[in-house]
């Protein structure tokens, strides 16, 4: 049953990263990415809570993989998410509780978002701990790397600041400023990979 | 026969959503027989009626009301003027600043004094019509702040299944009836048990432990029990534990110390508010298949697009208040 990957660590890395990108790429956890991806800050809090959450749980499930029983292997899932969530939760409240209150209710519901449940399903319930490592770090990445494009997107054209600081001077489109922005955002980001992918595949024909 | 289900369904919805309001408690009664009604007025004022006309010199005395909110009795609130009607059997008392209409304010009259006697004090409780107020919690959460369209959660499930208008309206009543459920049981165990205990730095693992495991219960159990129902809404059971609305209630209870039914309807608003989303949502998408649409935006990205126009028409709720 056992399938360990011939992928090395790079590869999983980058994987995570663009070939299956949580946000562009899978389509997963999109709330986030729609809700609070309105500055680089937030999307910058939110990512390194995913990061954290999904680094944790996949060793986490790839330590304890063998003493899972198959039929409440989801729910076990998700109680490990649930205690590495509360753990972040707590830790930001106590540490970071300006940004914490600006993130609302996101923080708790990452235990929610499926991009974590899915890697556990997919990649950590069948490989080593160190595999499993580089995966949710590829994953996390990936995930981070989403929201502090769109953050920057949304708060360049929003509001012309970067991280708080006044970089244009002015504002170009205050529209993406608001809050249901993100829908139109996500929508134009997914469109720019695919056309990506369609220019690369054109290139790839032309080659070979 | 799986219309007659729905309509069923449905039906049983209505009469609970009719019913339950009902079995709340009732809008306020006065501790003195003296005072016949106590309402709030406009954003400033409270209106007291007696069932008598009272002496002019003792109801303009700002110093015989005293006025607070329920959770803090310490503060008092700074009445400015008072005025009494003509037939002298109704005071309005004026505030400076707005009052905050969703706590209950306690009133103390002192020594009411009416046609030279004197009728003792009388403490009078105001509040907003409760059935209203009701009312607004689930209108607030269907339509004014939408959960998929205004709190921008439970994407992941709403983009995966509102392609075909049949699967839309089984998730979303799949999702409703399990919102429900699912909140009522978080809000008696955080009432009850983590509250009591001083345990709510848990809420987290106990709120979605709880929704899986009983979505796992249901799956079973309507499994052995009624296969053609199971046939029908089985397949959403599952992805309702992806759905962050399902977590979102539960906290936003918590957060707000609402009571049971209170708690009754903004699930079911929740969760309504989701089906009303997926339905309008699968019925553009279902045109969308036939329109011709740029290869880079096909599928999910025009979708987005759409949703995000959705949003922006959703936005024409907010501000609206009704009661």
């Amino acid at each position: 049953m056992k399938v360990a990957t011939t992928k090395s660590n790079t590869q999983l890395v980058l994987n995570g990263l663009l070939n299956e990108n949580p946000i562009f790429r899978l389509a997963l956890s999109m709330c986030p990415a729609v809700g609070i991806s309105t500055t680089v800050r937030n999307g910058l809090m939110l990512g390194v809570a995913v990061l954290f959450v999904q680094v944790c749980s996949s060793c986490t499930i790839a330590a304890i993989k063998n003493y899972i029983h198959p039929r409440i292997r989801i729910p076990t899932y998700t109680l490990t998410i649930a205690t590495w969530v509360t753990v972040i939760d707590l830790l930001l409240s106590a540490y970071f509780p300006v940004a914490y209150k600006a993130m609302g209710i996101f923080i708790k519901l990452i235990v929610a978002f499926a991009i974590i449940t899915m890697r556990l399903e997919v990649f950590a319930c069948k490989e080593s701990i160190g595999k499993s490592f580089w995966d949710g770090l590829g994953m996390g990445l990936g995930f981070l790397f989403g929201m502090v494009t769109l953050g920057f997107i949304r708060e360049l054209l929003g509001m012309g600041t970067l991280l708080g600081h006044d970089v244009l001077g002015f504002k170009p489109l205050l529209f993406f400023a608001l809050p249901f922005a993100g829908f139109f955002c996500v929508g134009f980001m997914m469109a720019v990979f695919n056309y990506v992918e369609l220019v690369f595949n054109r290139m790839k024909k032309k080659r070979g | 026969m799986s219309r007659l289900k729905f309509k069923g369904l449905f039906c049983a919805i209505l009469v609970t959503l009719v019913l339950v309001p009902f079995s709340g408690r009732c809008a306020s009664s006065p501790s003195n027989k003296f005072i016949q009604k106590s309402a709030f007025k406009g954003k400033n004022d409270i209106v007291i009626t007696f069932a008598a006309p009272v002496e002019e010199a003792w109801a303009k005395d700002i110093s015989n009301y005293r006025v607070y909110e329920e959770p803090d009795p310490d503060i008092r609130l700074e009445i400015s003027n008072i005025t009494l009607s003509q037939d002298r059997k109704t005071v309005i008392l004026h505030f400076d600043e707005e009052l905050n209409q969703n706590q209950p304010h306690v009133v103390t009259i002192r020594d009411i004094k009416s046609q030279g006697k004197n009728l003792g004090t009388a403490i009078v409780k105001v509040k907003k019509l409760y059935l209203g107020f009701l009312f607004s919690i689930f209108i607030g959460a269907m339509l004014i702040h939408n959960f998929v369209f205004t709190k921008y959660l439970g994407l992941c499930v709403f983009f995966g299944t509102s392609q075909k208008k049949s699967t839309a309206v089984g998730m979303g009543i799949t999702f409703t009836i399990v919102m429900v459920a699912s909140a009522m049981m978080s809000w008696f165990l955080y009432q009850f048990v983590l509250k009591p205990y001083h345990l709510d730095y848990l809420q987290i693992i106990v709120f979605i432990g709880l929704v899986s495991l009983s979505v796992q219960a249901v799956d079973t159990i309507l499994r052995k029990v009624n296969p053609v129902l199971f046939k029908a809404f089985g397949v959403y059971l599952v992805l309702v534990i992806a759905n962050c609305i399902i977590l979102a209630v539960p906290l936003i209870l918590a957060d707000n110390e609402y009571n049971a039914a209170e708690s009754f309807m903004l699930a079911l608003g929740a969760g309504l508010g989701f089906l009303v989303a997926l339905f309008l949502m699968s019925s553009v998408r279902e045109r969308l298949e036939l329109a011709n649409v740029p290869p880079t935006y096909r599928g999910l990205p025009i979708a987005f697009v759409v949703a995000g126009l959705f949003a922006l028409a959703f936005l024409g709720f907010s501000g609206m208040s009704i009661f």
